[in-house]
């Protein structure tokens, strides 16, 4: 068995990690990032479409393209980079003390450090958890699934093709198997909204005929060797399938689109409290979890749409590895709650103290126009001229707007124009 | 052309927009700004769109290499940039910005990945040179 120390360790090779691990780097921390794949960049590497880096670096660039400007500061930033190594598990010794337990190639390694930044982005969601019930032949794809096989491997899955859910990923793979000669035979959304951007929705579907089905669910998979239909029928405001509306859809692939979840499970053994309309964990506006010198950033804290949000919160839970390291312990009065109010489904992070600048990320419940997006403890009120699920509010607060308040917690709602 | 229906994709609004020739002058209903406006005239007039696929690569550490077109190219003319890229295969190594194609639909076919050279049968350390 080996050991190693450094002041900082990244889980997560992604573009939240690969931020993490560079800006410690570049603070001054020693860094040790752990990657499981053999390669640096997460997923961005099999997303070849652009609008990536728009807010991060000022370019609209491919996920591919992104991936690499992140991967070329990691090397040039220092930070030792451990690849096809797996955490197992993570001992906290002493406050400041921690041990990150790695499977690696050259066997189990112990890496001692101070704090950790848990970077290990999220994980699709499963047709069991959309109750999608029947057959599982052959044919059946997660998004994500769908996009590696395609664009890292040269790989079409399926000829005729049904999507299960119209997210940004859902809508970029509908474009994806139409341009490569598949057809599309529908997405099939439960929600009465479209789930992605706009934009994906106009340049993914409509530029390529491919019927939207909203309110409607695929209710069943049928097929003995391979996927040869699926059962869709109409929802009823509750979601749950209207008796007689059901029709088939003969296809011989699906795709599940159904939206991610953080991966949690590593901070869940280790006791970090999770927010449950996140999935991730409880944070400060470090993005310290609630073990102290544990960090969160990326898609394993909540999930981002745009990838610029992700590299960003890698970058401040550096901030606060390094705060941290220097001080034992983030240096900090107390701590106030930011909770969610009207039309406001999470907000992030959890706790803020007042003495910094701090980012705030939240998403609607559902689309409202002609809305202020409002603190009233701090006098803020924001207009804005549509809400949708789909696109995270991003809030920056400065120091200064502390000063001039007084509060126990902050309530961040959209409520109606008036 | 009658009247035709699109959805304003410049904000978050996403304004639904009525678009129609009236005595040969577009005219355009249902736009909260003056950018929607210029988003249906656009949108009517010469739509663009980036293409983005991958290519056959011979030799690589992937079988594939992503590119993406230097311009957006004109709607219409996407099928020819698929086309046209179905059937081309290239030789490892792959740079990132190496250009596949100099000219499809007015643009260039840009690669957006690395794919690094992987030695074995038929495949020589370095590319054949003719």
């Amino acid at each position: 068995m080996r050991e190693r120390n450094c002041d900082t360790v990244v889980i997560g090779g992604g573009p939240a990690g690969m931020a993490a691990a560079a800006k410690s780097a570049e603070l001054g921390l020693s860094v040790v990032l752990i990657e499981n794949r053999d390669l640096l960049g997460g997923i961005p590497l099999q997303c070849i479409h652009p609008g990536f880096g728009l807010h991060y670096l000022g370019e609209d660039l491919t996920g591919t393209q992104f991936a690499y400007r992140l991967i070329d500061r990691v090397e040039r930033s220092g930070a030792e980079v451990m690849l096809k190594a797996h955490v197992h598990s993570i001992d906290v010794e002493a406050h400041d003390e921690k041990v990150v337990n790695v499977v690696a190639p050259e066997g189990v390694v112990k890496v001692r450090c101070k704090a950790v930044i848990y970077a290990a982005g999220a994980r699709e969601r499963t047709l069991f958890e959309i109750g999608v019930v029947g057959d599982r032949p052959a044919g059946i794809f997660t998004a994500g699934e769908a996009q590696l096989l395609m664009d890292l491997y040269g790989v079409l899955p399926g000829r005729e093709v049904v999507i299960l859910g119209s997210g940004d990923v859902g809508l970029i793979m509908a474009r994806r198997f139409a341009l490569e000669g598949a057809k599309v035979k529908a997405v099939v959304e439960i929600l009465p909204w479209p789930g992605g951007l706009m934009r994906n929705v106009v340049q993914c579907l409509k530029d390529f005929d491919i019927p939207l089905l909203l309110s409607h669910a695929v209710v069943k998979i049928v097929g003995k060797r391979r996927v040869e239909k699926v059962v869709v029928a109409k929802v009823g405001e509750d979601l749950r399938p209207l008796p007689g509306t059901e029709f088939d859809i003969p296809c011989d692939t699906v795709v599940i689109a159904a939206g991610l979840r953080p991966n949690v499970d590593l901070l869940e053994r280790m006791g970090a409290a999770i927010d449950p309309a996140t999935g991730g964990p409880v944070v400060n506006e470090l993005l310290e979890t609630t073990i102290p010198g544990v960090f969160a950033a990326g898609n394993a804290l909540v999930v981002n749409d745009l990838v610029d949000y992700a590299a960003e919160q890698g970058e401040r839970a550096a901030e606060g590895a390094k705060l941290f390291v220097e001080n034992s312990g983030l240096p900090t009065v107390g701590w106030k709650r930011v909770e969610p109010s009207r039309n406001v489904r999470f907000a992030v992070p959890h706790y803020i103290s007042g003495e910094r600048d701090v980012i705030v990320y939240a998403r609607v419940q559902k689309p409202e126009r002609n809305v202020m997006v409002q603190v009233p403890e701090l006098g803020l009120r924001r207009f804005a001229i549509a809400v949708r699920p789909a696109e995270m509010i991003r809030l920056e607060l400065s120091r200064s707007v502390f000063e001039r308040a007084e509060f126990e917690k902050l309530t961040l709602g959209v409520v109606p124009r008036g | 052309m009658g009247e035709v229906e699109l959805v304003c994709i410049v904000c978050p609004a996403s304004c639904t927009l009525r678009a129609r020739l009236v005595e040969g002058e577009l005219k355009v209903e249902g736009a909260g700004c003056a950018r929607g406006v210029e988003y249906a005239r656009r949108e009517l007039a010469n739509p663009v769109r980036h293409v983005m696929t991958v290519v056959k690569v011979r030799c690589g550490d992937l079988p594939v290499v992503s590119v993406i077109t230097s311009k957006p190219v004109p709607k219409s003319c996407i099928e020819n940039v698929v086309k046209a890229t179905a059937n081309l295969e290239v030789e490892a190594p792959v740079e990132l910005g190496q250009v596949l194609i100099e000219d499809v639909c007015g643009a260039a076919l840009i690669a957006t990945r690395k794919v690094k050279r992987a030695s074995g049968a038929g495949c020589p350390a370095s590319p054949t040179t003719l």
